[in-house]
């Protein structure tokens, strides 16, 4: 499995979708259009600042509201390699595997990191490395059952597998 | 073993005598559905599976409720996507605009949805059926296309908590004060990836729109599903509603419960929920002088008959306030009809206030009551997230349609005990 490396943007608690992408432009699904809007109303600097393979982290239910799958859609359109959060909120959560936005549960990687420290995320085995302080951390694992949805490159191939049986 | 209500309509669905919370389960679903936002994409990844019908025509609807009447080009064609899709699958259900609610309003009134049902929807307030007593649950539109291809879907078991309310409730106190008080209490994670089952006497003698509120409000929780047993109440509503046959579960005496937690109901006031989460709750006589600028008064939270009622009866023969605007959303196009027979809809117009057809425009900063930097809301929706009415800086106030009202007599966050 590959390893994602960037640099840092950290966000507090309770980030929700409004915030991840909102609602104003939510009258397309183009992933390069919703991306110029990805945290907006967050940071209104991190759309035309993020770079690819940077990496969100962020605090407690990290995409609470919506289900609109735009808002992981827009974060993987923006270039961002993964998102580190304390805890997900569910629909997010399954919406990320869904469409092979990668994402890692770990409360201590979510304390431990610096805006700006560059780090290194190995998506196999659910190890995060702070480059930038050596520390490292170890994600929650996932569920077989998702790590099955991602082996087949997400839901939708695996449920078109699974229909052709 | 025993069982949550939440847990035997999950094993029912999975074909299995029973489930433990934490088990995986492929489950049947009985109805799935997505809006002009979610269905859109849907569709595309529907179309990458490669069958050539949904599952079943009767059980798959999508309703162009958000940016309809269409606001813009982009909102047009994406509403056309869903109306070309509906056809071209056959769907029996599709709702134009004129025939067209608020999917949470609509689907139950309409009987697609009854007591015993697994439903998925591609919207987070999906969890609103809670209230027949179905297992109901928010999804992405990735998620709705598998289960429209499927027929089922894949889910987790949750653990489930037990929310116990006492008591006889106080005047102009209704479902959506006691789930913006429960929220308060444990959070907008507080009931993460679990099921809230909320029972007790102040629930038994809930009306069924109270009872919607208070399950459309369970994701705010980060609840996976809001859930109240069905009874005479339920029956009421369903018989000669539904169309498909349905089933009463209940939860055995002795199931296991991650916790119960009890509420005397009694000592509950209107709440308030303070921007900008909607754990931010407190009771209106605590709330200060907050003058507002907008009230809304509907969606898929409070857009049904008993809230217009609530609302007409504090501005009849009143006035809204000169610095407010106030527009009223009926949740759908039959709760229209009523209101307008029971001339709630001439006393909202008499006091000044903006009647719409049913959207949920504004309450997800859509269209149709957008807020100007700076501007504050009082609104009857479920969301009070920075934007979410519209400019990053401005507000809103989460309450039910009595405190809205009153606010917007006052032109002050306002509880309905000051304008009586």
């Amino acid at each position: 499995m590959e390893l994602l490396q960037g640099k840092t943007w950290k966000f507090g608690a309770d980030v929700d979708t409004d915030a991840i992408i909102p609602a104003r432009y939510l009258n397309t699904s183009d992933p390069a259009e919703l991306a110029k809007h990805c945290m907006e109303d967050a940071d209104p600097a991190f759309p035309a600042r993020v770079k690819p393979g940077d990496v969100i982290v962020a605090g407690k239910n990290f995409g609470c509201g919506s289900s609109r799958e735009h808002a992981p859609i827009a974060i993987k359109a923006a270039g961002v390699s993964c998102v580190i959060a304390k805890t997900f909120a569910r629909i997010f959560y399954r919406n990320a595997f869904n469409i092979g936005l990668p994402i890692f549960e770990s409360p201590e990687a979510a304390e431990g990191i610096s805006e700006g420290d560059v780090v290194t995320v190995d998506a196999g085995t659910g190890t995060i490395t702070n480059n930038t302080t050596g520390k490292k951390y170890r994600a929650t694992p996932v569920p077989p059952f998702m790590q099955q949805i991602i082996a087949a490159g997400g839901l939708i191939n695996y449920v078109a597998e699974r229909m052709k049986k | 073993m025993p069982m949550t209500i939440t847990e035997k309509i999950l094993a029912a669905h999975a074909g299995k005598e029973q489930v433990v919370p934490g088990e995986l389960i492929n489950a049947r679903v009985d109805f799935v559905l997505g809006n002009d936002i979610t269905a859109p994409v849907a569709i595309k990844e529907f179309e990458k599976i490669g069958v050539p019908d949904v599952f079943d025509r009767e059980r798959v609807t999508l309703v162009p409720d958000h940016f309809t009447p269409n606001k813009d080009i982009k909102s047009a064609e994406q509403a056309m996507l869903v109306k070309q899709f509906s056809k071209k699958h056959n769907l029996a259900n599709y709702f134009e605009v004129g025939r067209m609610g608020i999917e949470h309003c609509l689907l139950p009134e309409q009987g697609l949805v009854g007591p015993g049902d697994l439903v998925t929807g591609a919207d987070s307030h999906t969890c609103t059926y809670g209230a027949l007593g179905a297992f109901s649950t928010g999804v992405g539109s990735t998620d709705l296309a598998a289960a429209m291809a499927l027929g089922e879907t894949w889910l987790k078991v949750p653990e489930s908590i037990k929310f116990e309310f006492a008591g006889v409730l106080k005047p102009w106190v209704g479902g959506k004060d006691l789930i913006l008080y429960t929220i308060g209490d444990i959070g907008v994670d507080g009931a993460l990836y679990q099921a809230m089952e909320f029972t007790g006497p102040a629930i038994e003698n809930l009306s069924m729109d109270g009872r919607f509120t208070m399950c459309n409000m369970a994701i705010e929780a980060g609840g996976k599903n809001g859930i109240i047993a069905p009874d005479e109440i339920t029956r009421t509503y369903v018989e000669g509603r539904c169309k498909r046959s349905y089933q009463f579960y209940q939860s055995d005496p002795d199931a296991k419960y991650d916790k119960v937690i009890h509420y005397d109901a009694s000592r509950i006031e209107p709440q308030v929920a303070f921007p900008h989460l909607p754990e931010n709750s407190r009771p209106v006589s605590e709330a200060g002088n907050v003058e507002i600028d907008q009230v809304v008064i509907g969606s898929c939270t409070n857009g049904r008959i008993e809230d217009l009622r609530e609302a007409a009866k504090l501005l009849q023969g009143r006035k809204v306030h000169k610095n407010v605007r106030m527009v009223i959303f009926p949740g759908t196009q039959e709760i229209y009809l009523q209101a307008l027979r029971e001339g709630l809809i001439e006393i909202f117009v008499e006091s000044g206030g903006a009647v719409s057809t049913p959207t949920c425009g504004p309450c997800l900063g859509g269209h149709m009551g957008i807020l100007a930097k700076g501007e504050r809301a009082v609104a009857t929706t479920n969301r009070n997230f920075v934007g979410r009415m519209g400019h990053p800086e401005s507000e809103v106030y989460l309450a039910n349609p009595a405190v809205a009202a009153a606010s917007a007599i006052l032109g002050r966050i306002a509880g309905p005990g000051e304008v009586e």
